[in-house]
């Protein structure tokens, strides 16, 4: 375990160390400020509660998450410390959750910048704090499994544009998997066993469940999953690519 | 002596390449072996299946007495790489990526600072200490690579060319450092350059097109020149065909050629027995041939590198499955 430690320290300073993380931070508490007050209508809608403010994380996230996660894996490959970093005594499992937590750790800080939200509605109104709780777990959760897809996808290639684009593109998807435009690319030839089981892919359904105020173990158990097998899949990935 | 890297009938494919083809070598404590070989004849990837980068497609490597598939935390643990170009985290310090090393490494608390205030003596980092990898120049950038490397005072050094990109000075900064490590260690360098292998090695491989041609002393390699032991004599140019009367009546069964450089000619005399040099410096004086440089030559390794490595492939020794 010394080894995740140390990788997640090293990475989680390395988020630090270039504008990355600032300009990342800003950018996500202005356009989660923006999307609340003006898309959501905060104000407008006379309730004590964050949900204007939780709607749109999903949005948020498809994007922004990506541009966490692409640099994981591309930048060790092209840099060639992919190669210092697997021939340190540390297992290859242990890396990639090191590396997984430490963006984690960081989506959990950018998103710790929006606790002024909570004392305002605190501050305006008697919000119920137990549904504003777990939404807070739920979009970090979320955020957990668009990271771990990007992740992956970023172990992929040393090329940190193609990481970004096709991870984004696959976030996309897990988000509107509930929705007709993923839907009807399955039900036209698919059985609908599967298709249900596209349709309970869907981020969205998961996270809505869970911003309600309900902790439905189902939701979590969806997310756990979901992380383990990108995070899994991401040991193969940089096992089986990583000659090139 | 106690051997260190054991690798037995290590073979690496990409594809229908076949990279690496059936290598096997020892190396024991004391032990500098030099990789010799073309761009692209498999020095890097035997080498980065020694560390555990890569999995062996067939074969098996023991480091220290640890399998590298089998056992790789073991392995890894008493071995150290300079991977090519020495890569470092770019954005990181000396300091902070020493640290890290250290960190994952499991040196220690208590000799952590002894550790890496003795590594940057020996390798001159204290003046870049603080400044980010990614602004230091070549030079600095290379000993980074060599620090983090020896920072856990492994018993096995692996270094993919260690000296590539340096100045004269840092070479021979580096060569000493090799050398001074030596003895106690188990060291495998590979290397373009050829006098590198006389500098520091004490034994030397050449692989060519995936397979070992060559295993042998650097004095072996240079016994395979064809100058090896060759007789250079420089003489004023006017007295050119008066010298080469005077070796062609003493020797037999010798080539000599003559080059002009500038006044001086100089004759090499090759092949055949070696020369009964006193006999010859003898009869050039009797003659009143003047010498203006006489000397004996050791070999040119360059020479017994390009035969040998082109050697092979004209000779349908290419192996591609």
């Amino acid at each position: 375990m010394n080894g995740l430690t140390t990788i997640l320290k090293r990475e989680l300073g390395a988020y630090f160390a270039t504008p990355v993380a600032y300009v990342f931070i800003v950018i996500f508490l202005v356009l989660a400020g923006v999307a609340t007050f003006y898309m959501g209508g905060f104000y407008e809608r006379g309730q004590a509660d964050l949900e204007p403010f939780f709607q749109f994380h999903p949005w948020l996230y498809m994007f922004l998450i990506p541009a966490i996660s692409m640099r994981l894996w591309s930048e060790e490959r092209k840099a060639g410390t992919l190669e210092l970093l697997l021939t340190l005594p540390v297992p290859l499992g242990a890396a990639v959750v090191g590396k997984f937590l430490a963006a984690w750790l960081f989506t959990a800080v950018a998103l710790a910048g929006t606790l002024p939200l909570w004392l305002t509605v605190n501050y305006l109104g008697d919000p119920d704090n137990t549904v504003i709780f777990a939404g807070y777990v739920g979009s970090l959760l979320m955020a957990g499994g668009f990271l771990a897809i990007g992740a992956c996808i970023s172990a992929l290639t040393k090329n940190q544009v193609i990481a970004f684009v096709v991870s984004f593109v696959i976030c996309f998807a897990f988000n509107l998997s509930g929705f007709p435009m993923v839907i009807d690319m399955f039900s036209a030839w698919a059985p609908q066993a599967i298709v249900d089981v596209v349709s309970s892919f869907s981020f969205l359904t998961h996270f809505n469940s869970i911003v309600k105020g309900v902790i439905d173990v189902r939701d979590v158990v969806f997310f756990a999953t979901l992380i383990a097998f990108w995070l899994y899949a991401n040991v193969l990935a940089i096992e089986i690519n990583k000659s090139n | 002596m106690e051997t260190l890297i054991e690798v037995k009938g290590l073979s690496k494919n990409f594809g229908a390449l076949q990279a690496v083809s059936d290598i096997s070598l020892n190396v024991t404590r004391g032990e500098v072996l030099g990789f010799l070989g073309p761009n692209g004849a498999g020095k890097s990837t035997t080498m980065k299946m020694i560390t555990g980068f890569l999995a062996p497609s067939a074969g098996s490597v023991s480091v220290a007495g640890f399998d590298i598939e089998q056992a790789p935390l073991a392995a890894k643990a008493r071995l150290g790489y300079v991977p090519e170009g020495a890569p470092a985290y770019g954005e990181m310090t000396p300091a902070t990526f020493l640290d890290f090393i250290a960190d994952i490494r499991a040196i220690p608390a208590a000799r952590r600072r002894e550790r890496i205030t003795e590594v940057i003596g020996k390798i001159h980092l204290e003046k870049v200490m603080h400044q980010r990898i990614e602004t230091l120049s070549k030079g600095f950038k290379r000993r980074v690579g060599l620090a983090q490397a020896i920072l856990h005072d492994p018993e096995i050094l692996v270094m993919d060319e260690p000296t590539d990109g340096l100045d004269p000075n840092q070479k021979h900064e580096v060569r000493e450092l090799i050398k001074e490590m030596a003895p106690h260690k188990a060291i495998v360098i590979s290397t373009h350059i050829l006098e590198e292998v006389d500098a520091v090695c004490t034994r030397a491989i050449i692989i060519n097109q995936g397979r070992l041609i060559f295993s042998g002393t650097p004095l072996e390699l240079a016994q395979r020149s064809r100058y090896h032991n060759a007789v250079t004599i420089i003489v004023p140019a006017a007295a050119r065909a008066q010298a080469h009367a005077v070796i062609t009546a003493l020797a037999g069964g010798h080539t000599v050629e003559e080059h002009l450089l500038g006044n001086d000619a100089r004759l090499t005399v090759s092949g055949g027995q070696t020369l009964p040099i006193d006999d010859l410096q003898r009869r050039l004086a009797d003659a009143g041939c003047p010498i203006n440089g006489f000397f004996v030559e050791h070999g040119h390794l360059d020479e017994v590198f390009r035969t040998l490595t082109t050697a092979a492939s004209a000779s349908g020794e290419v192996h591609r499955t």
